[in-house]
């Protein structure tokens, strides 16, 4: 298997508004990206509560991405700036956990930047790969012991 | 009241009314130069000669400070008045040859010359400006000096007075024009500056903001009326009729109840000053759209003659598109309207001058009904298009057909070729731009901005006049820049839309709102500045804080913001989310 | 009637929540009164097979503080669990892993390097550690396993009910102590406590700005709060409004931020991670240099989010648990 590149997953949670139909756009205009990402529609970035993020990684995901309106144009006028907020202050905590900051992502991209999607997917998959499996339960959990 | 009899006609007045008060009251016209409703009457210019008829015969008074009497008869008309009139308007036309308002009063009294010795003076001595000075504003900077042939309107020995508060007041009433505020105040004249014809005239302290404001009411303006700045003067208030004026009233701020809100809020013209090398603010005669735009008015400070500041008419002006649009460095979008009030601009100074007009443009876009064929038109009446955007407007002449004018420098870029344009004008058509305090509406009205920094559409093509917020509509150029067909179709439209949700009498909502549970919620309140629609409040006497389900729009912001999970979003729950993370990454090896 | 017997032990803890009991002084004599204490290591001399020797039932309730890290641990909270009708999790350690368990933001070797090699006052030239087995002079020796990591109560067995906090508060107690003695008890796997965060009861909850913003992180070793003043629109991360109240606002008083010790409130599915979104939505950042220049001013964001938590949080507990729980 060496010479099979891994395969990172990545779970997007995309807003509504803009990213989600960014993807979209990203789809019906057939662009090649890497189909490493499956997308969670939330109402607005500023939904995306960081236990979500800690959840997806739990569960298997390599990479999150949190992508929304660009700052300004958000639907709700400024849930991005919410999300724009949490997500240093999460990276921070993650990396403290030994988690990299490259794993978890945020990315304006607007309805009509279905090639900008397929940008960040291509590249947050390479950046991924770049890191290799997240495996979290050997890395997080690889201290705890069984009772 | 007072019953007397002015050219056989009977009249009332009141007590301590003035036979030419009775007189105006039954429109007999009483020439008079020296009156002025705000001041006490003075009798200095001696035009509003009366005869009146006694028991001893009859004799001459100045109707502006003869009290009315009961019984007293009048004759206006008389062959002594008229004589006697003509006789003072005659001297008077001795002492000020030159003044328009005594040559036409003369005129009317059938008077061409005058026989006397002519001095050439200005000032008819009528003592407006004094009593104006001392009665209303309470100053007394201007006064009269010396007697007889020497009289003369002065300020304290002839030097420039502190007391003068350069209010202007003098130049006001002034019936010959004659005072030169400069000469009495020592401190520096500024008149009031038109904000409707952007400052290229000067208004009173109370007027009419422009011709069709609406209300159509007359203003004070706080910061210059010598009335509320010190409590003097107050002239107006003599002259309104309807005794309207009421220098007590205060500002008020004013609460409706109402269904829907239309934002039309406008936009502002770019700030050509930002760019430093068109010279705006710097040559006399480099206009802004606005500027020119009234200029070209007929109602405008120049009555719609297109002149330059020193009067000349312009030889030659070029028009200058997209100025701070379509330009990274300023506004990156098309402000729409530029490129055809621009041909409009070059049309009327083909109509109004004998002057070349040059449009120096990026991409001529005449986009709308008829305005392809308004370009055609005023290509025809020879109007120069140059594509290429200007780069510099200078005054440093390079040849002597340069000298003395602008020279717009651009790049004629269908020739390839730099070219200097030595003109009289340049007008630069400035980008529309969303108002400066865009901001602060849109978060009163929880409004969001596109990228350039108007307030966003629901949806650009099926929803282009709702906002994000039911009930709040959009019209005109505060959603984009548009001309006045587009902004009146918005109108019309967000009226529609903001009517149609009224006479509904119910809203419909989103069934993912946020709730708080009661039980749950410590009233920390982290979440209530979340919220973008207000629509969380604090409960004081629960201490929890609680959901206007109405105002909602279920973005979930303050549910992810809730730090003891109180906050709920109906309908996406974080199980929901949390069992699609696990579905979607059910088998991966963790 | 036989008065019924209560036991107390101790597993990975600071002795805190004894000096609860011992605190009462006087008023001990009233629950020697109400209930017989059976087992109590730091006062009564009880060997394990004194224990062992019970029959299951024979005791009311044991109230077990302090983490478990060692397998020593696990064999006593087994045993006790074995004989005790009840079992309380008594304060933030057996809760939530309390303050022991912020080891587990390391791992047993760093820890064991750092306490027996690297820290300066220790000389230890000839490297030695201590083994599980040993020979000392011809006897085989034993010593508890140390577990690579530190576990609430609840990972190692079942535990009926949880009393919070760093001590729990004597009102708490007494209250879970009466719950028991009346028969009138809560749904297993209650936490006796108040289930509203903290800002509830918090004075100075009504200081709080409308519309509160942060600008940066203070901390109270360099700067002091005001002390009338909510903390968070002071500048001071407080753990408040994520946590439950019911403490009777010891820190607050004493002018200092809530750290957490009562663990999150029932619908918080994780304390550190809900306060860090609740906080940073406040935060003052309208570009992402400024909001990483404001995370950043929060130094140590794991050890303030997870002071005494960090076994039971989110991050640490397995994604079993996890579901269990959700």
């Amino acid at each position: 298997m060496a010479d099979q590149q891994f395969e990172p997953k990545i779970v997007g949670f995309l807003c509504r508004w803009c990213s989600y139909t960014g993807a979209d756009l990203a789809g019906t205009s057939r662009m090649q990206y890497p189909p490493t990402l499956t997308g969670i529609r939330v109402m607005c970035s500023g939904r995306v509560d960081p236990t979500f993020v800690v959840k997806a990684l739990k569960e298997g995901a390599d990479g999150v991405l949190i992508a929304g309106c660009h700052p300004g144009d958000c639907h709700y006028s400024e849930g991005n700036y919410k999300a724009m907020r949490r997500h240093p202050m999460l990276a921070n905590l993650l990396e403290q956990f030994g988690i990299e900051r490259g794993r978890v992502r945020l990315e304006w991209i607007s309805a009509s930047e279905g090639e900008l999607f397929a940008e960040v997917v291509t590249d947050f998959t390479e950046q991924l790969q770049e890191l290799g499996p997240l495996n979290w339960n050997q890395r997080i959990e690889a201290d705890c012991e069984t009772v | 009241m007072i019953s007397l009899t002015i050219d056989g006609q009977v009249v009332e007045v009141e007590d301590g009314s003035t036979v030419l008060q009775a007189a105006r009251k039954l429109e007999i016209q009483i020439p008079t130069l020296c009156t002025h409703k705000a001041l006490l009457p003075y009798g200095a210019c001696r035009v509003c000669l009366v005869e009146i008829e006694g028991s001893r015969g009859s004799w001459l008074e100045t109707s502006c400070t003869f009290p009315a009497q009961e019984g007293l008869v009048v004759n206006t008309t008389s062959d002594r008045v008229l004589r006697t009139r003509k006789i003072v308007l005659e001297l008077m036309l001795a002492r000020c040859p030159e003044v328009e308002v005594v040559k036409e009063l003369a005129a009317e009294m059938g008077l061409e010359d005058t026989r006397f010795p002519k001095k050439g003076e200005d000032c008819i001595l009528c003592g407006l400006c004094v009593r104006v000075c001392g009665e209303k504003m309470n100053a007394g900077a201007v006064h009269f000096v010396n007697r007889g042939t020497g009289k003369a309107v002065e300020p304290p020995y002839d030097r420039h007075s502190a007391v003068c508060m350069a209010c202007g007041a003098c130049e006001v009433v002034c019936p010959t024009g004659c005072v030169d505020l400069s000469k009495i105040t020592t401190h520096q004249p500024r008149p009031i500056p038109s904000e409707f014809d952007e400052g290229l005239s000067s208004r009173g302290s109370i007027y009419v903001p422009f011709a069709q404001a609406v209300p159509n009411t007359p203003v004070i303006d706080k910061d210059t009326c010598i009335r509320l700045l010190n409590g003097d003067c107050g002239a107006c208030q003599a002259f309104c009729e309807a005794d309207a004026i009421d220098y007590d009233q205060e500002d008020t701020i004013e609460e409706v109840d109402v269904g829907a809100v239309i934002v039309a809020t406008g936009f502002k013209l770019f700030d050509s000053k930002l760019i430093n090398r068109y010279g705006y603010g710097k040559f006399d005669n480099v206009l802004s759209a606005m500027e020119f735009e009234r200029i070209s008015h007929a109602s405008g400070p120049t009555l719609g003659k297109v002149i330059m500041k020193d009067g000349r008419s312009p030889q030659a002006v070029a028009i200058l598109h997209c100025i701070g649009s379509r330009d990274e460095n300023y506004h990156e979008h098309c402000s729409r309207v530029c490129c055809m009030y621009s041909l409009k601009f070059a049309h009327l100074v083909k109509e109004k001058t004998d002057a070349e007009v040059y449009n120096l443009y990026i991409d001529m876009r005449a986009f709308g009904k008829g305005y392809e064929e308004f370009y055609k038109r005023v290509l025809g009446e020879g109007v120069h298009f140059i594509r290429g955007k200007a780069a510099d407007v200078t005054d440093v002449s390079e040849t002597p057909e340069e000298k003395g004018k602008l020279i717009v420098v651009a790049e004629d870029t269908l020739l390839g070729v730099t070219r200097r344009l030595p003109v009289d004008m340049v007008i630069l058509s400035g980008a529309l731009t969303p108002s400066p305090d865009s901001a602060d509406v849109g978060r009163v009205f929880s409004l969001g901005c596109s990228q350039g920094g108007f307030f966003l559409e629901r949806h650009p093509k099926l929803a282009p006049v709702d906002s994000m917020s039911d009930g709040i509509f959009l019209a005109g150029a505060c959603q984009g820049p548009k001309d006045i067909p587009d902004s009146v179709a918005q109108g019309a439209a967000a009226a529609a839309g903001a009517l149609s949700l009224i006479d509904k009498g119910k809203v419909v909502i989103e069934p993912i709102t946020a709730e708080i549970i009661e039980d749950r919620c410590a009233g920390c309140q982290l979440c209530i500045a979340n919220c973008p629609y207000a629509a969380i409040e604090y409960d004081k006497e629960k201490n929890i804080s609680v959901v206007t389900e109405e105002l909602c729009k279920g973005c979930g912001t303050c549910v992810a913001g809730c730090p003891s999970g109180a906050a709920h979003q109906k309908n996406f729950e974080d199980e929901q989310i949390f069992s699609e993370i696990e579905g979607i990454l059910t088998g991966s090896e963790v | 009637m036989a008065k019924p017997k209560v036991a107390f032990y101790w597993c990975a803890s600071c002795g805190g929540c004894e000096e609860t009991i011992v605190d009462l002084a006087e008023d001990i004599l009233g629950v020697v009164e109400a209930v017989d204490i059976a087992l109590w290591p730091v006062a009564i001399d009880m060997k394990r097979k004194d224990v062992e020797a019970w029959e299951p039932g024979d005791v009311a309730v044991a109230f077990i503080n302090g983490a478990v890290r060692l397998s020593e641990q696990k064999e006593w909270v087994e045993l006790l669990r074995e004989k005790c009708s009840l079992v309380i999790a008594f304060g933030s350690c057996a809760h939530m892993g309390g303050i022991p368990g912020l080891a587990n933001a390391t791992n047993r070797e760093e820890i064991f390097a750092n306490k027996y090699h690297r820290s300066p006052t220790v000389a230890n030239p000839d490297g030695i550690v201590p083994q599980e087995q040993t020979n000392v002079d011809g006897y085989d020796l034993e010593l508890p396993t140390f577990w690579k990591d530190v576990k609430p109560l609840n990972e190692v067995i079942d535990v009926d009910y949880y009393l919070p906090g760093c001590p729990p508060p004597f009102d708490l107690v007494a209250t879970a102590v009466g719950a028991i003695l009346e028969g009138k008890l809560p749904p297993k796997g209650s936490v006796i406590a108040p289930e509203k965060a903290l800002c509830d009861t918090c004075e100075r909850n009504d200081t709080k700005p409308d519309e509160m913003t942060i600008t940066e992180f203070k901390r109270t070793a360099t700067s002091t709060p005001d002390p009338e003043k909510c903390f968070l629109a002071d500048g001071f991360l407080c753990m408040g409004p994520a946590t439950r109240s019911g403490c009777g606002e010891r820190c607050i008083n004493g002018n200092m931020p809530c750290r957490g010790c009562f663990g999150p409130t029932p619908d918080a599915i994780d304390p550190g991670l809900k306060l860090l979104a609740a906080i940073a939505s406040r935060g003052e950042a309208d570009s992402e240099e400024d909001a990483k220049a404001l995370a950043d001013s929060l130094v140590d964001p794991l050890g303030t989010y997870y002071r005494f938590g960090l076994p039971a949080s989110m991050l640490k507990r397995s994604a079993d648990t996890e579901r269990a729980q959700t």
